[in-house]
């Protein structure tokens, strides 16, 4: 299953390749055009019959948050440092793999028996981390790793409740995974599809990608944070499991086109397609880059909740996939036609 | 000639907040429509104008766009949450009116709370007055857009009204436009948007005109009021020069020649060294291999609040300043 191997695939911001591989194999043949740019999108084209002559950008990000090996001490323990936006609290114990041998490490950290009493309530901070790898030496370890190696989680995919998918990086594989089955479905279209680097740690691939499509208009396909408790008000859960793709009204780094998200929401209810609105304005996605590219163009963003974002695992919904998967598919449709 | 301050009073009044502003480029688009050669609007929204001559190409920016607010949650009572769009203040948002595009009016206020620090957006809600969720439907959904909504007020020395930031920019740019005769360069009047967000709109504009030089006009901070923080511009001692702000350090040359007009013409100016903020020409002077640029600004006072307050002096001064800056060859 694509999506399986997507997420277990290590793609941690700036060491994409892996990730990127995997997406141009599972292509080909599907697309007319594919290339690497030299910041390392891909950026394929499906040719359609287009009769608008208008490009649609529809952009995923390859890369996922993670961490980087900054140091090596005298007995083999690993020093680190994160790349993106991690919860630092979520690190202590978890499995790692280390390199593009994936070699296994684990997170460590003092026992709770050595802690004194008022460290219990202290988060542990990065540098009082270290990943294990079993070396009992730095000369061991140095034999097997190397400053500069990227760590990414090793989350093995896996499926749960009815319909509940597990696995790590789903921000944004779960993008990426949409956008490469609407390039195989046999929808024509005419679609410029980009599979971004290092939206985490700045939306650094996007704006490049864009500036070589020179989109009209641009779809971005996210994994988005999810939220959502007993105890919440309506308006303090950003999305909800289950209840569909989450449309973006404003973030941190685009106020998304009126216009456009209007016809959004009517395409999924003339489509009977459950929809959500992203009702957080925190964050933010390669759309802040693409909609300024140069003359500018409108963006829809649009969400598969996912839940526990950011950390070593997430959770989606198998109903929320098909259903962004349809909406998307709809506006490429209504897009084609030159009605939006 | 006489302050048109009905011009600046309705320019002020007019709905546009940041990536909803239609309703003003409208009303901008008419009141210049006579004095330009071309008008576009661009994919971002920004209406473009053209006032053709050979000479170099100036791109003038004042961003249309308003500081408002976003509604991301109605709830089954009929009470409004929402998001910041650009710099609002929760403390200056309690118990303001806004009013969203099409009339609806709403109060802001806040849940109880224990202790005034902890008011933010998030425990604060607009009423309506609907008396349920399906009541406040008819009247807003998820995604509109309201701005502050508070009266205009001026006497014989200063205006005050929410929304100089940046209507007065515009009423500058559009009355030195109206001024001027044939200019020996080539004007661009950039009526920008999403200025407010991040400086989003004129980045685009800037991109598709490529000009030789950049000017924005917008709003800039004051020191002239009781305890505030030293900073050398007030109110009534002209039109600012932009030194610098955190987007930009203005260009010599147009800094220059913006100083040499002021002194040769007496046109009061002072200078402005900002220590935060920036405008539009943050965004300009990045624009492909570079533009040099710069800004005149309008002091006032309690920007981003709704009774944001400048000089009619000042006003008329930043206009004689830009219609010679515009005028004069490059």
């Amino acid at each position: 299953m694509l999506l399986k191997r997507l997420t277990e695939a290590s793609g941690v911001s700036g060491n994409e390749k892996e990730v990127r591989d995997l997406i141009m194999s599972s292509l080909e043949g599907y697309v007319d055009e594919l290339k690497t740019d030299r910041i390392g999108n891909l950026i394929v084209h499906k040719k359609g019959s287009n009769p608008s002559g208008k490009r649609l950008m529809i952009a995923a990000h390859m890369d996922e948050v993670g961490l980087l090996v900054k140091d090596i001490d005298s007995s083999g323990l690993l020093k680190f440092m994160p790349v993106g936006g991690i919860d630092k609290r979520v690190l202590v114990s978890k499995a790692v793999t280390i390199g593009e041998k994936k070699l296994p490490g684990v997170i460590g950290a003092k026992p709770i028996h050595l802690q004194k009493r008022d460290e219990w309530s202290k988060v542990l901070d990065i540098d009082d981390l270290y990943i294990d790898i079993g070396a009992t030496s730095k000369e061991e370890a140095e034999r097997q790793v190397s400053i500069g190696d990227y760590v990414a989680f090793d989350t093995p995919y896996s499926e749960m409740g009815n319909g509940t998918i597990k696995a790590k990086s789903l921000d944004d594989r779960v993008g990426c995974s949409i956008l490469i089955d609407i390039l195989k479905s046999d929808i024509d279209a005419d679609i410029y599809g980009a599979f971004t680097v290092m939206e985490e740690v700045g939306l650094v691939g996007a704006g490049p990608a864009a500036y070589q499509i020179k989109p009209h208009m641009a779809i971005v396909l996210e994994g988005t944070l999810c939220y959502e408790i007993d105890e919440l008000d309506s308006h303090q859960m950003p999305t909800m499991l289950g209840k569909g793709p989450a449309i973006s009204l404003i973030d941190r780094t685009t106020v998304y086109d009126r216009n456009l998200r209007e016809q959004v929401v009517k395409i999924a209810q003339e489509n009977k397609i459950p929809y959500q609105f992203r009702k957080t304005s925190m964050g933010g996605n390669d759309s802040g880059r693409i909609h300024i590219s140069g003359t500018g163009c409108a963006t829809t963003g649009i969400s598969v909740p996912t839940r526990y974002i950011h950390s070593p695992l997430s959770l989606i919904s198998k109903s929320d996939y098909d259903n962004t998967y349809r909406l998307v598919e709809a506006i490429i449709r209504e897009f084609e036609k030159g009605a939006i | 000639m006489g302050f048109n301050f009905e011009l600046l009073e309705k320019l002020v009044s007019v709905y546009g907040p940041s990536g909803d502003e239609s309703l003003i480029s409208a009303t901008i688009r008419q009141e210049i429509g006579e004095y330009v050669d071309e008008i576009t609007t661009d994919a971002l929204g920004n209406l473009i104008a053209r006032k053709k001559g050979n000479g170099k190409k100036i791109m003038i920016s004042a961003h249309m766009d308003q500081i408002g607010f976003i509604i991301t949650d109605i709830d089954k009572e009929g009470f409004l949450r929402f998001g910041n769009v650009g710099g609002i203040s929760p403390d200056i948002s309690l118990s303001q009116r806004v009013i969203f595009k099409n009339g609806t009016i709403g109060a802001i206020f806040s849940e109880p709370l224990e202790k005034p620090s902890e008011r933010k957006l998030e425990n604060m809600y607009i009423d309506i007055g609907a008396k349920d969720k399906e009541e406040a439907e008819k009247m807003v959904g998820i995604g509109d857009m309201c701005i502050y909504y508070s009266p205009f007020s001026h006497n014989d020395n200063v205006v005050f009204t929410p929304y100089l930031d940046d209507r007065v920019g515009c009423f500058v740019a559009i009355e030195a436009l109206k001024r001027l005769s044939n200019s020996e360069n080539d004007l661009y009047f950039v009526f920008s948007v999403q200025e407010e967000v991040g400086l989003r709109g004129a980045r685009t504009a800037a991109y598709g005109i490529e000009p030789d030089f950049g000017i924005a006009v917008d709003v800039t901070a004051h020191g002239d009021t009781p305890k505030a923080k030293r900073f050398a511009v007030g109110l009534h001692k002209g039109a600012a020069i932009k030194v610098k702000d955190n987007s930009i350090i203005s260009h010599p040359s147009v800094r220059n020649s913006l100083i040499d007009i002021a002194k040769n013409k007496n046109i009061p100016y002072q200078l402005e060294v900002l220590e935060f903020g920036g405008t539009d020409s943050g965004a300009i002077h990045v624009t492909k291999t570079g533009v040099p640029s710069g800004v005149i600004s309008i002091p006032t006072r309690y920007v981003h609040s709704t009774v944001e307050m400048a000089s009619k002096e000042d006003i008329e001064n930043s206009i004689a300043l830009l219609e010679r800056y515009l005028s004069k060859k490059h």
